[in-house]
């Protein structure tokens, strides 16, 4: 299938097979297309020895950091006499990134299915899927799907005639991005203001309701269920270049690109391919300019460095950018970068949860800074002030909101410096300020 | 008990040894490093949210925050290192972006962290060319007034109304840039103890509006107290200024008051600057009082006392030493002695244990209780007897039935004004109030607490132990020892066995425990 293209011979296909297809959001049509094998079969085992499948698959968090899930898991004690949470982060804010939200639309059994799996591998009798507001269509999917499980006995107090308990509940958030944030998004499930936590503690030691706690982005646990049914070796079989990225991964992609959507490639594919002959290239008549691979936390990078990268973790690291979760923005050559930069950096100003100084003050005064640049009324002073400023921003926060600020900033800044300049010395004259 | 392990480290190059688990921010107060900070209040949990106390330790990939990091075995840490400095130049001009500078006009000014710390590390200037958000005051309610613009969003008050107050009236409203402190609706700060917020503030954003405008911080001089607004014995600073009281605030005492004061003892200072004072001492002249010497205001008095029972009313706002030799006139005489204290509802502080507003509104009710004083709340002169001499010590006896001393006819007042509806005193002696003697104060607990002059007293008035040592000498009772309030505090301790071994030195300014109090409540 595929929605809303069909799939590109290219796409591998595993986590968005059923995308397009109604029929697959009915536990009916999920159990007819293979649904639960795995939550059964994973129910006669050890959560230790799920752990160990995962671990040996390689699966690493899809949410944008890429931590080892198998590992992750491994973290909560089993025998620690405390309640288990599995949290779901279905929060899916970062701008550029849309995967999530088609796995729920399309296929909420998978997601339910990894859910199960993963907190039956993490001791875990209460999973919570932190479902963003907007995402009202998801949610109401999930939730029935949610409903129709509970009520065939899928989860709930005996899942699956296993004895075990597995709640599966949707947590809708309110509109707010730091609730993607992992201890953020606790706060939130708890009742409080969505602030993100110091760590240490980890939640592994000390999380939701203070108890140990995993958290999991939806692509990840979507891709248990796979792991479980066809083995480790075939995930870790899914690898084109560096063998710490294996299996697949759906990219959202959006921008000046002539077809945006959805894409599943194993880890390493070429990305110049991926551009040009699965998205189609740019618009007619345009070129590409620049792209931000990751959601639109990562560094931006030139589209002569994007046509270099195998798209994996290791990949987008050596251009200096990251993978994250996988949201490819796409900017082509009529876009101003500062103008792009500056509504980014206004998000971020937006979105700051007021916490931490250098963010809550900091985001403000780069959009400040770059928004008068935009209008033509900046120094090269500012730049240098930018880069001090991203410099305080970087590294010294509770959470990482304010890095995210100034990493597309500061890269966007160091790559298409020209277009800052032309901006200050008046060669070129100012775009709309930023607005809407 | 099980030993507390101890982790070693190095600050600043000082080697200092502090339980496990403690802040990286506290060793370093142990060393004698102050990392500067303004989130971290040791009264309150950690919120880590200010950045301020950013340090360097050697092996960690990014600057920790001292206050919410925990001490590991031979950590190096540097808080003055380029690193760690830069850090902090960083945030003190992110925390000025968006504040006035308003500092001629505000309260907080000189003993500002904002300020302090931005002379001490920041920058010269600001690099900030955009202009500054605004937002209006707001009346918080109680004692507070919130001047927004000047807000650093640290949130000591919020986490004091939540955690300690146990009264969540305060929450950070909005985000990013936005953010402010906002009250609940319906809602403000006229907690019992709310405006410890106030002192709590880093920074000029909850000022008070007893105090607003007033004085400036680098004006006043400050002694050490002990609040008289009820029988907790709360540690207090009196601010004066040209021998006015500006402001009372509180003084840390782990074993009293921690860190905090409550709004009815705050600000129940104005009465210690009254004008209408006691000036002189006074005898009786054909019924009619005449300023006199205290020579001759004495000698009346002891004329009045010979021979007859001294019915002595004092007042529990009365230091220890000023009971004491109370006590001793009293034993002179073969007389009695009663007290009274006001009453009102009991106020705690939930986050804090045993600490509360206390019903008896009066400092020193225990003391009058350990040195021989029955209560009479109900009828003060019930023990006059015909013949006595009534001795009136510091209670001013407003809404006391006074027709027994009326009969009683003769009286003698020591205090700071004189009370209305008695007969015409024989002698009257003005004594020093709180703010103008030295002394000592027994808490509920037991707990002895000594309190230092603040200001000069008025006129001829003498502080109370010297007046009284001179009343009881003159009536018999020898209290030669007693030149100094040390002395006539040593003469107490000597002379009852609950004040057995004490001494100001021992005191100091954090009290000690009369023998036999109760440890467990």
């Amino acid at each position: 299938m595929g929605y809303p293209h069909k799939s590109h011979p290219q796409e591998t296909p595993v986590l968005s097979k059923h995308f397009g297809d109604p029929a697959a959001r009915t536990l009916e049509g999920w159990k007819a297309r293979g649904g639960y094998t795995a939550l059964a079969q994973a129910l006669t085992m050890a959560p230790t020895a799920i752990q160990d499948v995962v671990k040996a698959s390689g699966l690493r968090g899809r949410g944008g950091a890429g931590f080892p899930t198998g590992l992750k898991w491994s973290f909560m004690k089993l025998d620690d006499g405390k309640p288990h949470y599995l949290c779901c982060n279905a929060d899916e804010s970062e701008p550029g990134t849309f995967k999530d939200r088609e796995i729920m639309r399309w296929t909420p059994h998978a997601l339910i299915e990894g859910v199960a799996i993963g907190a039956y591998a993490i001791g875990a009798e209460t999973a919570y899927i932190y479902i963003r507001g907007e995402f009202s269509e998801p949610i109401r999917v999930m939730e029935a799907a949610l409903a129709e499980a509970r009520a065939a006995g899928v989860i709930g107090p005996n899942a699956m005639g296993s004895g075990k308990r597995i709640d599966i509940w949707v947590h809708k958030g309110a509109g707010a991005y730091i609730c993607g944030e992992e201890t953020a998004l606790m706060n939130s499930i708890e009742g409080k203001r969505g602030n993100p936590r110091i760590k240490p503690p980890f939640p592994a030691v000390s999380g939701l309701f203070g108890q140990p706690t995993t958290i999991n982005n939806v692509e990840t646990l979507t891709a248990v269920p796979h792991i479980l049914n066809n083995g480790a070796e075939w995930y870790k079989g899914m690898c084109l270049s560096s063998p710490k990225s294996t299996g697949s991964k759906l990219f959202s992609v959006c921008g000046n690109v002539a077809r945006p959507g959805n894409y599943e490639v194993v880890l390493g594919f070429s990305f110049k391919d991926f551009l040009y002959d699965l998205c189609g290239g740019p618009p007619a008549g345009r070129k590409f300019k620049a792209i931000i691979p990751g959601g639109s936390s990562v560094p931006v990078i030139t589209i002569e460095e994007a046509e270099q990268v195998r798209m994996d973790y290791e990949g987008f690291l050596e251009v200096g950018t990251m993978l994250g979760s996988g949201g490819v923005i796409i900017f082509d050559d009529a876009q101003s970068m500062p103008r792009q930069l500056a509504r980014l950096a206004r998000f971020y100003a937006h979105e700051s949860c007021a916490q931490c100084t250098q963010c809550r003050e900091g985001t403000a005064w780069m959009t400040r800074i770059l928004e008068r640049i935009v209008a033509g009324q900046g120094t090269f002073e500012d730049l240098d002030t930018i880069f001090d400023l991203s410099e305080s921003m970087t590294g010294k926060t509770i959470c990482v909101l304010s890095d995210s600020c100034a990493a597309p900033v500061v890269s966007g800044i160091k790559r298409f410096r020209g277009e800052f300049e032309a901006l200050i010395t008046g060669r070129r004259s100012s775009t709309v300020a930023v607005g809407g | 008990m099980s030993a507390t392990k101890m982790v070693s480290l190095t600050i600043e190059g000082r080697a200092v040894s502090v339980p496990e688990g403690t802040t990286i921010l506290e060793a370093a107060k142990a060393a004698g490093v102050l990392v500067p900070h303004y989130c971290y209040h040791p009264g309150l949990p950690v919120a880590g949210v200010c950045r301020m106390c950013l340090v360097e330790v050697e092996k960690f990939p990014k600057l920790a925050p001292s206050c919410a990091t925990a001490v590991g075995e031979g950590q190096v840490v540097h808080v003055y290192s380029e690193k760690a400095l830069e850090a902090r130049k960083g945030v003190l001009e992110l925390l000025l972006i968006n504040h006035p500078l308003d500092c001629p006009i505000c309260d907080q000014a000189g003993e500002c962290e904002l300020q302090d710390y931005t002379f001490q590390e920041g920058r010269a200037d600001s690099r900030y060319r955009e202009p500054k958000r605004f937002n209006p005051v707001e009346d918080f309610g109680g004692d507070v007034l919130y001047v927004t613009n000047r807000c650093i969003l640290c949130t000591r008050c919020v986490r004091f109304m939540d955690d300690v107050h146990e009264a969540p009236v305060l929450c950070v409203s909005e985000r990013g840039d936005r953010a402010v402190i906002s009250k609940a609706a319906d809602a403000d700060l006229t907690q019992p103890w709310a405006a410890n917020v106030i002192d709590l503030c880093p920074v000029g954003a909850l000022v008070s509006k007893d105090f607003l405008n007033k004085a400036r911080a680098w004006e006043l001089d400050r002694t050490a107290s002990v609040c008289p607004g009820c029988s907790q014995g709360c540690n207090t600073v009196l601010e004066t200024r040209d021998n006015v009281v500006m402001r009372m605030k509180p003084r840390p005492n782990d074993a009293v008051n921690q860190f905090y004061l409550c709004d009815v003892g705050r600000l129940d200072y104005h009465w210690m600057n009254r004008a209408d004072r006691l000036e002189s001492p006074k005898i009786r002249l054909a019924d009619v009082l005449s300023p006199v010497d205290w020579e001759i205001a004495l000698g009346q008095a002891a004329e009045a006392l010979r021979g007859r029972r001294a019915y002595v009313v004092a007042s529990p706002q009365l230091s220890n030493e000023a009971l004491f030799l109370l006590k001793r006139l009293i034993g002179a005489t073969g007389g009695e002695g009663a007290f009274r204290c006001a009453t009102g509802p009991e106020a705690p502080l939930p986050g804090v244990d045993d600490l509360a507003l206390r019903a008896d509104r009066a400092p020193n009710v225990r003391g009058a209780e350990l040195l021989g004083f029955t209560r009479r709340d109900g009828d003060l002169l019930a023990g006059l007897k015909s013949g006595d001499v009534l001795v009136v010590a510091g209670d001013a006896l407003d809404g006391v039935d006074l027709r027994r001393a009326v009969d009683a006819a003769t009286v003698i007042v020591v205090g700071t004004v004189l009370p209305v509806g008695l007969p015409t005193p024989v002698a009257v002696l003005p004594i020093a109030n709180v703010a103008e003697e030295e002394g000592t104060f027994t808490n509920l607990r037991g707990r002895v607490q000594r309190f230092l002059q603040a200001k000069a007293a008025p006129g001829l008035a003498r502080p109370s132990w010297y007046a009284l040592a001179d009343l009881a000498t003159a009536a018999g009772a020898p209290s030669d020892d007693c030149a100094l309030p040390s002395r006539a505090f040593a003469a107490l301790a000597a002379a009852e066995p609950a004040f057995s071994g004490m001494s100001y030195d021992a005191l100091g300014l954090r009290g000690a425990v009369v023998a036999g109090a109760e440890v467990a409540r």
